[in-house]
């Protein structure tokens, strides 16, 4: 028999995660720091806007690119935080998720042989969704010095003659490190020398804890080469949901809509009435959700500092992302053993690819009286490699 | 800071100001100083805990009574809700818009200890036209807490 399967899929790695989620799963009773998803319910007014919609029988198919209402409210959306101006009917796309936006948009604007720019750590799926679209994924190691932010001269030096694309994935998990507007104005100067294209993964948006958070589509210049994608998955509360998307240059969104609606048709109808209500009553929720994960945040890193454990300051999202160099083993071998010896659960930086090495992943969304068990657990382990690393020396 | 602080106590009266202080991102000397400004003012009134009592083998009868009442001259309705809420088993007393003028919380041990307060005292006042008492026969949610435990579902790990 012929062998079955596309060499290009089985020579894609399966995600880390994964490979350690079958680990957790095994161990009874453990307790987790490892999701990548908020602990709130999704509000209720948004939860039974979808019960609405499915009593009244709007149990259809919506049109490709979304529900019109729904495109106007995002435009909308984009209009009163980044004061950018999107044409809800050319420039909007509704897809499954963040996650379907990052594919199809790479398989909209990659040619083969194109080179994709992923900084690391990020997301697991840049990579394999590059791969996927034919193009070649090309890794920037982001480092901890710089609280692992993308600087122009790192995004210098990996531009070739082929590179076409950069995703930019702030505010970003796992690291929870953001790129502020200087930070932005600085690689826009190299994107546009070089003229690339931005795909910017801006799902954690609303999870900011300095200033508000800058899109790059606002700075100048960046508009028509930018891709946004985001989502209703960590503002509010609706991972489950799967509704995300993108808007953009109306040619890209034109082609992301041909490969959306030929391999997906349309995004949940349900979740797409849910999400009209979301953006047009859930601002005061976000805010709620968004004050709570700022006072997580401040107890981690104040704890952390206790514990003389090295953790730069991140100001996104719900990570944390501790430096464990000090204790002389690999992350994976840090995260295998927390477990074992603590039943206390948490993703090796390696998860995220190679530049994660020497870090953990730490997730705050859990209620801080969850933290401060985990944390506690946590604070017993290093105290026991530090006595260990004494005795051998 | 204000807003914030209140917002967490109103949720957690027992943290203590030490933790109060690092999660807001304050010094704890300013927390204190805060929370008995807030005190002096009058804008925190007490530190309460809300308790299931269902779960207790204590006896206890909650009740919603409606109460029409004739207001006083010069005084609206504020003397008759005062000559209510001085008794100790009278929970809450609200002025209410609509079909009557004060709702009265309850709390007692039996049912006839209930029912008597209403028939003995509060029917008898003067300025009382009517009562309507409503038992409370279960409570779901309570000051914003759903009484019910909720297991967290999710997986140990997600991306």
């Amino acid at each position: 028999m012929r062998d079955p399967l596309s060499k290009t899929v089985a020579e894609i790695k399966p995600s880390g995660i994964r490979k350690f989620f079958d680990i957790v799963s095994e161990m009874k009773d453990a307790i987790s720091l490892g999701v990548g998803e908020p602990d709130f319910d999704t509000p209720w007014h948004i939860r039974e806007e979808g019960i609405y919609s499915l009593e009244k029988g709007r149990t259809f198919y919506t049109s490709n690119a979304g529900l019109k209402e729904l495109k106007q409210e995002i435009a909308r959306y984009h209009m009163r935080h980044n004061n950018i101006s999107y044409d809800y009917n050319h420039q909007v796309l509704v897809t499954v998720g963040g996650s379907e936006a990052i594919d199809i948009g790479l398989r909209a604007m990659c040619e083969p042989g194109d080179e994709v720019l992923i900084p690391q750590p990020s997301y697991v799926s840049y990579e394999p969704c590059a791969i996927l679209a034919g193009a070649k994924p090309v890794i920037i190691d982001l480092k901890a010095e710089n609280e692992f932010r993308l600087m122009p001269q790192e995004l210098e030096e990996k531009i070739t003659e082929k590179t076409k694309i950069l995703i930019l994935p702030f505010p970003n998990n796992p690291t929870g490190a953001i790129m502020e507007r200087a930070d932005l104005e600085a690689i826009a100067k190299v994107i546009e020398a070089h003229d690339l294209y931005v795909i910017s993964d801006e799902i954690y948006a609303a999870l900011t804890y300095k200033d508000k958070h800058v899109s790059i589509a606002e700075i100048p210049g960046m508009y028509e080469r930018t891709v946004l994608i985001n989502g209703f998955s960590k503002a509010f509360a609706m991972t489950g949901w799967r509704l995300g998307y993108a808007c953009g240059p109306a040619p890209i969104i034109e082609q992301m809509t041909k490969i959306h609606q030929f391999a997906i048709m349309c995004a949940p109808t349900t979740s797409q009435y849910a999400a009209v209500e979301a953006l047009r009553n859930g601002d005061d929720d976000v805010e709620e959700m968004r004050m709570a994960y700022n006072q997580r945040r401040r107890f981690l890193l104040h704890t952390f500092q206790e514990m003389g454990l090295e953790c730069f300051e991140p100001y996104g999202a719900f990570y944390v992302f501790p430096c464990i160099k000090e204790f002389g083993m690999t992350s994976d071998e840090f995260a295998a053993r927390f477990l074992e010896e603590e039943k206390v659960a948490v993703v090796p930086g390696t998860a995220f690819g190679d530049s994660g090495e020497g870090f953990i992943r730490i997730s705050y969304a859990y209620s801080l009286e969850n933290l401060k068990v985990a944390i506690g657990r946590l604070g017993h382990f290093i105290e026991r490699l530090r006595e260990e690393q004494k005795n051998k020396a | 800071m204000r807003e914030e602080l209140l917002s967490i106590i109103e949720k957690n009266s027992r943290i203590d100001t030490k933790e109060l202080a690092v999660i807001l991102g304050v010094e704890e000397i300013d927390v204190v100083n805060e929370m008995a400004a807030m005190e002096a003012e009058g804008l925190i009134c007490g530190y309460h805990t809300l308790i299931n009592w269902d779960k207790t083998s204590r006896e206890r009868v909650s009740a919603l009574i409606e109460v029409r009442v004739t207001p006083q001259r010069g005084q609206g309705f504020d003397s008759v809700a005062e000559r209510i809420y001085r008794y100790p088993e009278v929970h809450a007393v609200y002025l209410i818009s609509g079909g009557y003028d004060l709702l009265v919380t309850l709390e007692g041990k039996t049912l006839k200890e209930v029912s008597a307060f209403v028939s003995q005292k509060l029917s008898t006042l003067d300025s009382v036209l009517s009562t309507a008492t409503h038992f409370i026969l279960k409570k779901y949610k309570d000051h914003g807490t759903i009484l019910e435990k909720v297991e967290d579902e999710r997986e140990l790990i997600t991306p």
